[in-house]
């Protein structure tokens, strides 16, 4: 079975994972998958492109909160562009964005995430 | 030869009869004596041979009052007598001595007088012979029976013209009473609605209404004028075209009866009044408001038994400046309004006795389904007035019911939900306890709210707000079992949305989202990922209100609809 969301490697070191659909509680085993997958690359930042999310609730939150979490763990940086301007206030409400710097669209998020050494 | 002068026909009343007057409605009654009686005053007109008398004939008339003493005299002897012969000194012998007659011929048949022949002075001068006497006695023998027949036949001809002309008028008053009562009745989803309109033989001036209102409401109107026939049935039309017309300019059912009072005073003829209760149902909350000038009040069956729907006012058309108090109940899937006019409640059994409020209430106390209400009342309104009943007043009967919810059972009505009082309610709806259920509310929201033109940003809030609060519903309140359902009402006054979300609450009473989430926290594992919904809400929009209740957990949002986009 094919993995729910893609990854591309943009760059050198910075790895951008494709979600769509519903960003739910029900999305954490793709979402898990997708960065493990990421992961293996060994990426300085990892960018979230969010254009074709439909639909995202405080379980998809929980979600972003546990993958940021990781990230951090792990010592990358997170990012994500494609954010309607709704939940882009979802993400200042929740302070998701004073940790995951929002970018407008791919080229300046992949343009502008750090890319290490 | 006696010349025949005239011929009194007339039918005298047997004695016992004097006091009563059916005869009141004939068309074109004879001259009538002062006090009501069967007898028919004297008919005097001209019965002579085919070719005119040599002589010029004098005719009178002259009354007799049915008690005159001469009547019963005259059917006491039964023959010719001369006048100036009677023993009496009664009006009616006074009468006929100055009209100049010599000799009255009593018609007597079966003991009954029911005319004279009275017949003036022999033309010679002389008085009548014996000859003369027996002559006219045998002409009184055989036109006597004629005469009465041709009276029955009379009779009888005047008694079907009136009995036509008050058809008639029934006839009219029915006409005009069904112009103006529903041809039909409102189909509403989930809800079943049954009326019932049986006039009386004198059309007593019930009516009954359906109002399709704005936002899917509906008005009902249930009303009585106090008259009967065409002067109530002419009340009832205007009354119903005043509702009508002021239904559908104002929202509430006490203003709508206190401009109906207003201008009908003006119309309204002297000693009639209408009692009239109108109510607006919103089918989707089950809200129904209503105010009453003084109409019988409606019963509601609940789970904790029948309640009167009160509410006070006058009757319409009696005082001007009158104010209707309004009131409000959310009827629950299951429950019942019947609304009814006094026809049925003062219908009389076979020993006189009334069938009173009582009985009614313990009628609607039964549950059933259906139109079942209704036949039940009138099952019963039968078996209690026996066969043969001459209905004295209208019957009229509305019954609203709202039909059993999807869910195995609903919980217990939670009256405390009261929406303002200017709300409308644009969506109400069920979603089953699935995974994902609340995705399914948001489209439903969409479109609800869509003629409210509010900014992006504030549908997008309020479209999360309300999904996690039914997330919340649930996963916590109904404990994700499919078979339970969250009840989602979305509502609009002029300055807010209202969208209140109910659960089955069979974790008992829940408290979610106890904790403030905090990033921070969170990050550094302190706390679980989790528990963003209550949270979301509260930042989303302006109010959020939680109400725990037995059976139900209510999670009230507000969003103002001029707040910032």
């Amino acid at each position: 079975m094919s993995p729910r969301f893609g990854i591309r490697i943009p760059r050198a070191r910075v790895v951008v994972l494709d979600l769509s659909g519903d960003l739910r509680g029900d999305a954490r085993e793709d979402l898990e998958a997708a960065y493990t997958d990421a992961a293996d690359r060994e990426p300085q930042s990892v960018v979230l492109n969010l254009t074709d999310v439909d639909y995202m609730d405080s379980t998809g939150i929980a979600l972003l909160v546990g993958l940021l979490a990781r990230t951090r763990r792990d010592g990358r940086d997170l990012s994500a562009y494609g954010l309607s301007d709704h939940y882009r206030e979802i993400f200042a409400i929740t302070r998701l964005s004073e940790f995951i710097r929002i970018y407008d669209d791919e080229p300046s998020a992949v343009g502008n995430v750090p890319a290490g050494t | 030869m006696p010349l025949v002068e005239a011929v009194n026909v007339t039918k005298a009343p047997a004695v016992q009869d004097a006091g009563s007057d059916r005869r009141g409605d004939v068309p074109d009654p004879p001259q009538r004596p002062q006090r009501p009686s069967r007898f028919s005053p004297p008919r005097w007109r001209r019965a002579g041979p085919a070719e005119p008398p040599p002589v010029a004939v004098e005719q009178a008339e002259i009354a007799f009052s049915p008690d005159d003493p001469l009547l019963s005299y005259l059917a006491g002897i039964a023959e010719p007598v001369p006048v100036d012969r009677i023993p009496l000194d009664s009006p009616g012998t006074r009468a006929l001595r100055e009209a100049g007659i010599s000799l009255v011929v009593p018609l007597v048949t079966a003991g009954e007088l029911v005319g004279l022949l009275s017949l003036g002075p022999r033309r010679s001068e002389r008085e009548y012979s014996t000859d003369d006497r027996r002559l006219m006695q045998d002409l009184a023998t055989h036109a006597a029976p004629a005469v009465r027949v041709a009276q029955l036949v009379r009779e009888q001809e005047a008694e079907v013209l009136a009995r036509q002309r008050i058809a008639q008028e029934l006839h009219v008053a029915q006409l005009i009473q069904q112009q103006f009562l529903p041809k039909e009745l409102p189909n509403l989803p989930g809800w079943h609605l049954a009326a019932h309109y049986q006039p009386a033989r004198e059309v007593g001036g019930d009516f009954y209404d359906f109002l399709q209102l704005p936002d899917g409401q509906l008005g009902v109107v249930i009303g009585d004028v106090a008259d009967k026939g065409v002067p109530a049935a002419l009340v009832m039309a205007t009354t119903h075209s005043i509702l009508r017309a002021e239904a559908a300019r104002l929202v509430s059912p006490g203003d709508v009866l206190r401009r109906a009072n207003g201008l009908l005073i003006e119309e309204m003829p002297p000693h009639m009044f209408v009692t009239c209760l109108f109510a607006i149902l919103d089918p989707a909350s089950g809200r129904l408001r209503y105010a009453n000038a003084g109409h019988d009040l409606p019963y509601l069956r609940t789970a904790a038994g029948v309640v009167e729907l009160r509410a006070t006012g006058m009757p319409l058309g009696l005082l001007p400046d009158m104010e209707y108090e309004e009131k409000e109940v959310v009827l629950q899937p299951g429950q019942e309004v019947l609304f009814h006019s006094d026809g049925v409640v003062e219908a009389h059994g076979l020993h006189r006795e009334m069938f009173g409020f009582p009985r009614l209430k313990e009628l609607v106390a039964e549950p059933v389904t259906g139109g079942e209400l209704i036949d039940r009342v009138l099952t019963d309104l039968s078996r209690f007035t026996g066969p043969g009943w001459e209905q004295e007043d209208d019957i009229t009967l509305v019954a609203l019911a709202r039909l059993p919810g999807p869910a195995l059972s609903w919980p217990a009505p939670d009256e405390t939900m009261s929406l303002p009082r200017d709300a409308r309610v644009l969506a109400a709806f069920e979603v089953a306890s699935e995974r994902g259920g609340e995705r399914r509310t948001l489209p439903i929201l969409a479109k609800a709210i869509e003629p409210l033109g509010l900014p992006k940003a504030r549908r997008d809030a309020l479209a999360t707000a309300v999904g996690e609060a039914t997330m919340n519903a649930i996963e916590h309140g109904n404990d994700s079992r499919p078979d339970l359902l969250v009840r989602v009402v979305v509502a609009a006054t002029d300055t807010a949305v209202l969208v209140t979300v109910t659960d089955q609450a069979v974790d008992g009473p829940g408290q979610q989202d106890a904790e403030v989430p905090d990033l921070d926290a969170k990050l550094a594992g302190a706390q679980s990922p989790r528990g963003w919904g209550l949270f979301l809400m509260r930042e989303l929009v302006d109010e959020v209100r939680t109400r725990d209740s037995v059976g139900g957990h209510t999670v009230e949002l507000v969003l103002r609809r001029d707040g910032p986009s």
